[in-house]
């Protein structure tokens, strides 16, 4: 049985892995078509990153060490904090060991990397939006333990199996706390993941770029790596919040039935998050830099009333 | 010449300030009248011209030529006021052409003479500044490429040295830190080099340097025919196919006295007006692409390309280039395309309607460009700007309206006029441009007479000039032609509104963030080629 969870456990990791480029290429398909337009094939975002694989890897002469490791630390984070959000079941045993605290520090720990990428080659454009991200991050990762803390106190725990556990145990309760928490959550989600309105990942002008303009030196493989990190915190974002506020559907039993179903809701779930998704940047155009911190701000406002809400209508309920 | 009623008084200010008007006549250059001047007086002439409230318009240089050099550099600078056009003329000899620079009453003169001075070596003894501007690293010092002496084709090195020592102007401080971008840049525009001095997010500075498309238009003008000027003056500025073509063809039909045929000139307009409903429409979308609005884009992108295929059904090009010869135009409408373009017409009015709702209305959208980008209405009307970049800043002035050639002279063509300045105004009067230039064409279709398309151009007499005039979609085109003894041009100089642009650009981005800079920059939407020649 133990050996049947790590492996299942192994396949819930590659399977991040497998999905995460089919959520952007359905995003930008919806988008297209809410354009009018035909857009790219589903799969182009895996083309993309094949043919990335194959292109020669260019460095800059004035690029340390760090440049080059930074792709391979980058993607490794973020995979390793994905395998921490339960996709199809939950009791697996990734997630006894890892809590969300510890997915907020690995994403902390990739961004670290990128962000020190960005400045290593010396350009203005990484360095500009390396102080971006920064300046984003600071604000939106107080606000995204916020959330997650109100979650983990409905639980008892913050260990994310342990909170979609005790979610649907309770049954279908409306819980304030609940709503605040994943307003908030949504909020961090578009800034943490460059979604318009913070950033826009399909502009080509560098003077407004944030996540692209701290990878524009990358190339072949590198690029490849950076840009399939970003996709993968794409899909954990849309897992976390799919999975934590709507967890029905999620294997609670490691058996082939249970976890067919569990695919299904889940990508469902995904199907429809990445549609508002792409709704919601159909129709609002990216705000200016300086209004990032009120927008996150925001969030961190979300949280902390779901947080006074859970304390003030929930504990003792 | 009742929009020269002040000539009269400008010139009795002249004459307190003791400048001496040698000669002046109304014909050279009709419909401006030309003012010769001594150049000791040169200055004092742009000094009393701007106290009097006019607008610069433009100088250029010319040496006569026939199979040596003249001895006599000729400098013309066009002055504009209600309308009406002076243009003043002064000579300095060869050897040492130098006199007062126009650049301390008008900064629009500011980098148009440093461009005189890089290309014919016009000394001027009392210009701020002394760095070069379009000359590049692969000409010798003191080559001039306009003077006689040098081969179109120059004398370039083997190896050009990089533009790495320009020296811009550098802002010293805590936390002061300069970004330089391009000239080569991401997404197909073209190529210019922006130098960033800013705080954190805020540009405290801008400075451009351009001429990197410098193409040497000016030089490889002469000796051309009329026709082969034509199909050059398209190519000035590729978006500006038509009204640069127009501008050079009326100067040259104004210097021979040509009889345009009226069904040409209606055919020009309406190509005119094509023109413009193109670039609004492609400009306003990618505005909104610049503050990742998508959807605009996709929807003004479409209507353009729609628009621009029939430009090539209709009239033979999708940017019609081409269509215009000196006399008239290449080639006539096929006969049902009267009804096909108020077909066409219609439908683009009702497609528009919604689209620029959102653009007009939108939050979202309306947070980014209101506010963003402002050029207050002195310096609009200090650099001379024209076009939507003017009209956006209060400076109601349009060729089309104020100083009308045929055949607008027959129709009234209606200038929006918005005040706030902002990248929100220039959209606005963009869009109702677009909408006037639907009607103008429709009222141009009802007028079309029949008729000829084209007369010939009659054989020029050495040494006339023309200057041409035309509201392209950018704002005020000049085009001066002058022939020499063998009937072939001996000067072209076409002045494309780009020049008083992007210095509007460096004053309009002060005080914006970083991020703000494309969308700024989108919304004036210089041309580079126009500018650097």
């Amino acid at each position: 049985m133990n050996a049947t969870a790590w492996l299942l456990a192994i396949a819930q990791a590659l399977l991040y892995v497998a999905l995460a480029p089919l959520l952007v290429g359905w995003v930008r398909k919806v988008k297209a078509r809410l354009q009018n337009r035909r857009g790219p094939p589903l799969l182009q975002a895996y083309r993309d990153l094949y043919k990335l694989f194959g292109k020669e890897t260019r460095v800059a002469h004035t690029a340390s060490p760090l440049f080059r490791a930074a792709p391979y630390v980058v993607f490794i984070a973020t995979w390793l904090a994905a395998m921490a959000i339960p996709l199809l079941a939950v009791d697996l045993p990734t997630a006894a060991i890892a809590d969300i605290i510890v997915v907020v520090g690995l994403l902390a720990l990739a961004r670290f990397f990128l962000a020190l990428a960005g400045m290593d080659v010396g350009t203005a454009f990484g360095g500009m939006g390396a102080s971006r991200e920064m300046l984003i991050a600071a604000l939106a990762e107080p606000a995204m333990l916020m959330a997650v803390f109100t979650l983990a106190m409905t639980a008892h725990s913050t260990n994310l199996s342990s909170v979609v556990d005790a979610h649907l145990a309770a049954g279908l309760v409306l819980r304030p706390s609940y709503l605040f928490a994943l307003g908030a959550l949504l909020l961090v989600a578009l800034a943490e993941t460059g979604r318009i309105p913070v950033d826009n990942p399909a502009t080509h002008l560098e003077l407004t770029m944030v996540h692209e303009a701290m990878i524009l030196e990358y190339s072949g493989r590198h690029l490849a790596l950076m840009e399939w990190a970003a996709q993968i915190k794409l899909l954990l974002y849309g897992v976390l919040i799919v999975n934590v506020f709507l967890p029905w559907g999620i294997a609670r039993e490691l058996l082939p039935a249970d976890l067919g179903l569990g695919f299904a809701a889940v990508v469902v779930k995904l199907l429809l998050l990445g549609a508002v998704l792409a709704v919601g940047e159909t129709v609002l155009a990216k705000m200016r830099l300086f209004r990032v911190p009120a927008f996150l701000n925001l969030a961190l406002l979300l949280a902390l009333l779901g947080l006074l809400g859970h304390v003030i209508l929930e504990v003792g309920a | 010449m009742s929009r020269l009623d002040w000539l009269s008084e400008y010139l009795a200010r002249l004459i307190d300030e003791h400048v001496v008007v040698r000669s002046g006549d109304a014909q050279g250059l009709a419909p401006a009248h030309r003012l010769v001047l001594d150049s000791e007086d040169w200055g004092a002439a742009a000094r009393v011209a701007a106290a009097f409230g006019c607008r610069w318009a433009g100088v250029w240089g010319d040496v006569e030529a026939g199979d040596s050099e003249g001895t006599q550099l000729t400098l013309r600078a066009a002055l504009e006021r209600d309308g009406g056009f002076v243009v003043l003329e002064t000579e300095v000899p060869v050897t040492f052409p130098v006199l007062a620079s126009h650049t301390n009453h008008f900064p629009a003169a500011d980098r148009m003479e440093r461009h005189l001075r890089d290309l014919l070596g016009v000394g001027f003894h009392d210009h701020p500044d002394a760095r070069r501007w379009v000359r590049h690293q692969a000409w010798q010092e003191n080559e001039f490429p306009l003077r006689h002496y040098v081969a179109a084709s120059g004398h370039p090195p083997l190896r050009t040295r990089a533009d790495s020592d320009y020296p811009f102007l550098r802002i010293q401080g805590n936390g002061v830190y300069e970004i330089p971008v391009g000239p080569v840049h991401a997404g197909i525009i073209e190529p210019g080099h922006f130098r960033f001095q800013a705080m954190g997010e805020e540009v405290l500075r801008l400075e451009e340097r351009l001429g990197y498309t410098h193409k040497g238009i000016e030089k490889i003008a002469v000796g051309r025919d009329p026709a082969a000027l034509a199909r050059l003056a398209a190519r000035v500025s590729g978006d500006s196919t038509v009204a640069h073509a127009w501008a050079a063809c009326q100067a040259m039909e104004r210097a021979t006295h040509c009889q345009v045929p009226p069904r040409a000139l209606f055919l020009r307009a309406l190509m005119a007006e094509r023109e413009r409903v193109a670039n609004h429409l492609g400009d306003i979308g990618a505005i909104c692409n610049d503050v990742g609005f998508a959807f605009a884009h996709m929807q003004c992108g479409r209507l353009r390309e729609l628009w621009q295929r029939s430009s090539h059904a209709l009239f033979g090009h999708r940017f019609m280039m081409d269509a215009l010869i000196p006399g008239g135009v290449a080639r006539d409408l096929p006969a049902d395309a009267p009804a096909r373009l108020r077909a066409e017409h219609a439908a683009l009015r009702r497609e528009i309607a919604p689209v620029f709702a959102v653009v007009d209305d939108h939050p979202s959208l309306d947070d980014r460009l209101i506010g963003t980008g402002c050029l207050s209405a002195a310096d609009a009307r200090l650099l001379g700007c024209t076009g939507y970049v003017g009209k956006a800043s209060g400076q109601a002035f349009d060729l089309r309206h104020d100083s009308p050639y045929a055949p607008y002279d027959r129709l009234h063509v209606d200038v929006p006029v918005q005040q706030e300045g902002d990248v929100a105004a220039r959209v606005r009067v963009r869009m109702e441009e677009v909408r006037i230039s639907l009607l103008l064409m429709d009222r141009l279709l009802d007028l079309l007479p029949s008729g000829p398309i084209a007369a010939t151009l009659p054989q020029p007499a050495g040494g006339t000039t023309g200057l041409g005039l035309v509201e392209g979609w950018r704002g005020e085109i000049l085009a001066f032609v002058r022939f020499g003894a063998d009937g072939r041009i001996a000067r072209y100089f076409p002045r494309d509104p780009s020049w008083f642009t992007w210095p509007a650009l460096e004053r309009l981005i002060h005080g914006n963030i970083v991020p703000d800079f494309p969308v700024c920059n989108k919304s004036v939407n210089g041309s580079y080629s126009g500018h650097d020649l």
